[in-house]
C-alpha cells in the first residue's frame, strides 16, 4: 500500500469514528406549531400566546361563585383552598397572609394558572372568557383593577401587581 | 470510663466515642465496658425451622412485622375533591444506607397521581428549537442511558423548623420529605441537541401531564449539566406517584422542578413565571422582601437514630446515625455533638459519599443516662457549612417557609426519651 493509500484510509476511518462519536438515536417525530398548539398552555408575563376572548369581574363573580368558591371561599377568603383576596400590607409582619393580591407578581400568571389547573375537580374545562372574567373578578375583588375593566389578551400583560417590586431572582447565585 | 490506647477516649464532650470505635479493631478489652447485661435465655428450636416455608410472589414485599415502615397515617382526603393536592413522608428513622426503597420515596402531588398508559404518553420539545418533536416513551427507551444517585426533597422539607417553638414530631414529621434513588434515563442534553438549541433560548419550562400540569422554569445551563429524563427509579420503572412513566431529574435542585409526568419542554427566552415559582416555593424574607428562583437545596443534616420516637432503654452503647446531603456538591464532613453544640466530632462517613445524593454518616456514642441534646451539622465539598437555626432565623426572618437548612436538636431526657427541641 503506497503511502497516498494509507492516508487516504486513515482519514476514511477517522470519519468513520468521528460519524459514529455523534450519530445519535434521532428518534423524535417533528410535529407543526399547528399540530402541537393544542398543548402550548403556558404564558409568560410577556403575555404572548394569551388567546382570543375577553372578559370583566361582572361576568367573572359568576363563575367564581360558580366553580370556585366552593374551595376559596364565597369572597375569595380562602379555606379550604388559598385565600385569594386582601392581605395587603401584611407580609412583613409576623402573621403574612399571601393571596393573589398581597403576594403575588404578575397577572399572566393567574391567567395561565386558572387554565391549567382549575377548578381542581375539573381543570382545563373553563372557556377563555371564562378565564379571562375569573382572572378579572379575582384582581377586582383585590382592588388591582377597575370593576367594570375588560381583561384580554393586551390588557392582562399591562396589569401591574402591587407586590411584584418585592422579587428578587436568586439564581444564579444563591441565598445567604 | 476506661481508656485503651487512645481509642475510647471521648472524642466530645458528653459521651461522643471517636469515629473509627469500630473500624480500627483492636479495642476489644475496652469494649466490654461498653455492654454488660444478664444471662441470654436458654435455646430452642424456631417453629419455622420445622416446616417448609411460603412459595414464590411475582413482586415482593416487606415482612409483615414491618407493617409500621410506611408513609405515616393517610388521611382522608378534603371530602370536596376526588383526591387534591397532598403529601407522603419518607419515614427516615426506620430506613438505613442511602437508597430509599421505591414503595417508601415521599410523595407530592399538587392534584393526584395520574393513570398513565405509556403507549399513549409523549414528550413534546418546543419552542425555541429548530426542530419541535415528539417522542413515545419507546423512542426514549431506546436511547443511552446514565444512572445517578440522586436525592429529591421538596423545598418545604424542615419547615416547621421557621416555627417559633419546637414542634413535635419524628425525623420522618419534621424531614421526610426527603428521599435518594438511583434514577436512570435520557440526558436531557441529547435531546435539546436533536432539536436544536436557538441561541436565544436560556429557560426552559417543563410540565407534568397531571391534573394540575405542574410546570416550572429551568435554567438551560442546567438542563445541558446534569438533567436526565428519567424511565427508571432503582432499577424498576418510576413509580406512579414519583412520575410514571417518565420524569425530569434536576440533581440538588428543589423538589417540584423534578417534574413528574414530564410531557411538555418549551425553551423559552425568560422563565414563564408559573405559579409554582411566584406565589409557591418563594422565600418570604424580612421587609416583605421575596427570594425567587433559589433552587438548590444547601447542606444539611439529620440525625435518624436516635429521633423522636425512639426511647432509649439503658445507659450504655448506642450507635448514632444519620443522613446528610448537600445539592452543591458532596458532603465533606458531618459533625455531631451530643451537648447541644458546645462540643463536635467528626463522624464517619459510608462509602460511596457522591455528589447531591444522601450520605450515610455514624458515630458511636456513649450514653452516660443524663440529659443530653443531639446535633449534627453538614459541611459540603464547597466548604459551607450548615447554619445554627438562631442564625438561619436572623438571616430571614421566620415566614420564608421553604428551604430550612438548619441544624436540627434532638433533646434525650434522663428517662431515655427523645424530642425534637430547639437548643
Amino acid at each position: 500500500m503506497s503511502m497516498l493509500k494509507i492516508a487516504a484510509a486513515f482519514v476514511l476511518f477517522s470519519g468513520t469514528a468521528y460519524a459514529a462519536a455523534v450519530e445519535t438515536p434521532m428518534l423524535g417525530k417533528p410535529i407543526s406549531p399547528a399540530d402541537l398548539a393544542p398543548w402550548d398552555l403556558s404564558i409568560g408575563p410577556d403575555g404572548a400566546g394569551l388567546p382570543a376572548g375577553k372578559g370583566s369581574a361582572k361576568e367573572g363573580k359568576q363563575v367564581f361563585a360558580e366553580k370556585c368558591a366552593y374551595c376559596h371561599g364565597a369572597e375569595g377568603q380562602g379555606t379550604p383552598a388559598d385565600r385569594l383576596v386582601g392581605g395587603q400590607g401584611t407580609l412583613a409582619s409576623d402573621t403574612p397572609v399571601k393571596t393573589v393580591g398581597s403576594f403575588w407578581p404578575y397577572a399572566t400568571t393567574l391567567f395561565d394558572f386558572v387554565r391549567r389547573a382549575m377548578p381542581l375537580n375539573q381543570p382545563q374545562t373553563l372557556t377563555s372568557d371564562e378565564t379571562y372574567a375569573v382572572s378579572a373578578y379575582i384582581l377586582a375583588a383585590n382592588g388591582i383593577i377597575k370593576p367594570g375593566e375588560v381583561m384580554n389578551a393586551k390588557t392582562l400583560p399591562k396589569v401591574k401587581m402591587p407586590n411584584q417590586g418585592n422579587f428578587f431572582i436568586v439564581y444564579p447565585g444563591n441565598l445567604k | 470510663m476506661k481508656k485503651t490506647g487512645t481509642s475510647l477516649e471521648p472524642a466530645a464532650g458528653n459521651g461522643l466515642l471517636h469515629r473509627r470505635l469500630f473500624l480500627a479493631g483492636g479495642v476489644g478489652a475496652g469494649l466490654a465496658t461498653l455492654g454488660g447485661g444478664a444471662q441470654a435465655e436458654p435455646l430452642a428450636i424456631p417453629e419455622w425451622t420445622k416446616k417448609p416455608g411460603a412459595w414464590f410472589t411475582a413482586y415482593g414485599q416487606p415482612s409483615k412485622y414491618e407493617a409500621k415502615v410506611g408513609r405515616g397515617v393517610i388521611v382522608e382526603h378534603n371530602p370536596l375533591y376526588e383526591s387534591g393536592p397532598g403529601s407522603v413522608r419518607t419515614p427516615l428513622q426506620f430506613l438505613e444506607g442511602m437508597i430509599t426503597p421505591n414503595g417508601l420515596h415521599f410523595e407530592r402531588s399538587h392534584n393526584g397521581i395520574p393513570d398513565i398508559d405509556p403507549e399513549q404518553h409523549k414528550l413534546l420539545i418546543h419552542g425555541l428549537v429548530k426542530r419541535p418533536l415528539v417522542f413515545t416513551m419507546e423512542d426514549l427507551a431506546r436511547y443511552p442511558m446514565t444512572s445517578r444517585i440522586s436525592f429529591v426533597e421538596c423545598a418545604g422539607n424542615s419547615g416547621a423548623l421557621y416555627a417559633k417553638d419546637a414542634a413535635a414530631g419524628t425525623a420522618q414529621a419534621l424531614h421526610g420529605l426527603l428521599s435518594c434513588a438511583e434514577w436512570t434515563g435520557v440526558p436531557l442534553a441529547l435531546l435539546l441537541d436533536e432539536a436544536g438549541v436557538d441561541p436565544k433560548a436560556q429557560w426552559l419550562l417543563a410540565e407534568g401531564a397531571d391534573a394540575a400540569s405542574m410546570s416550572r422554569s429551568v435554567p438551560l445551563a442546567k438542563a445541558m449539566d446534569d438533567a436526565l429524563v428519567c424511565l427508571y427509579q432503582n432499577g424498576e420503572r418510576i413509580r406512579p406517584s414519583n412520575g410514571y412513566p417518565l420524569r425530569l431529574l434536576l440533581p440538588g435542585y428543589q423538589g417540584n422542578m423534578n417534574v413528574k409526568w414530564l410531557h411538555r419542554i418549551k425553551l423559552t427566552t425568560t422563565p414563564t413565571m408559573t405559579k409554582d415559582e411566584t406565589s409557591k416555593y418563594s422565600l418570604l424574607l424580612n421587609q416583605g422582601k421575596v427570594a425567587q428562583f433559589k433552587f438548590q437545596l444547601d447542606a444539611k443534616a439529620v440525625i435518624t437514630k436516635p429521633s423522636p420516637g425512639f426511647q432509649l432503654k439503658q445507659q450504655g452503647f448506642y450507635e448514632i446515625s444519620g443522613l446528610a446531603w448537600s445539592g452543591n456538591g458532596k458532603v465533606a464532613k458531618v459533625e455531631v455533638s451530643a451537648d447541644g453544640g458546645k462540643t463536635w466530632a467528626l463522624a464517619a462517613l459510608s462509602e460511596p459519599v457522591l455528589s447531591k445524593a444522601l450520605t450515610r454518616f455514624r458515630i458511636p456514642w456513649h450514653w452516660t443516662g443524663q440529659a443530653a441534646v443531639l446535633q449534627a451539622r453538614c459541611t459540603d465539598d464547597t466548604g459551607y457549612t450548615q447554619p445554627a437555626r438562631d442564625v438561619l432565623i436572623a438571616a430571614r426572618g421566620n415566614r420564608a417557609a421553604y428551604h430550612n437548612n438548619a441544624i436540627t436538636s434532638w433533646s434525650i431526657a434522663a428517662n431515655g426519651e427523645v424530642k425534637h427541641v430547639y437548643a
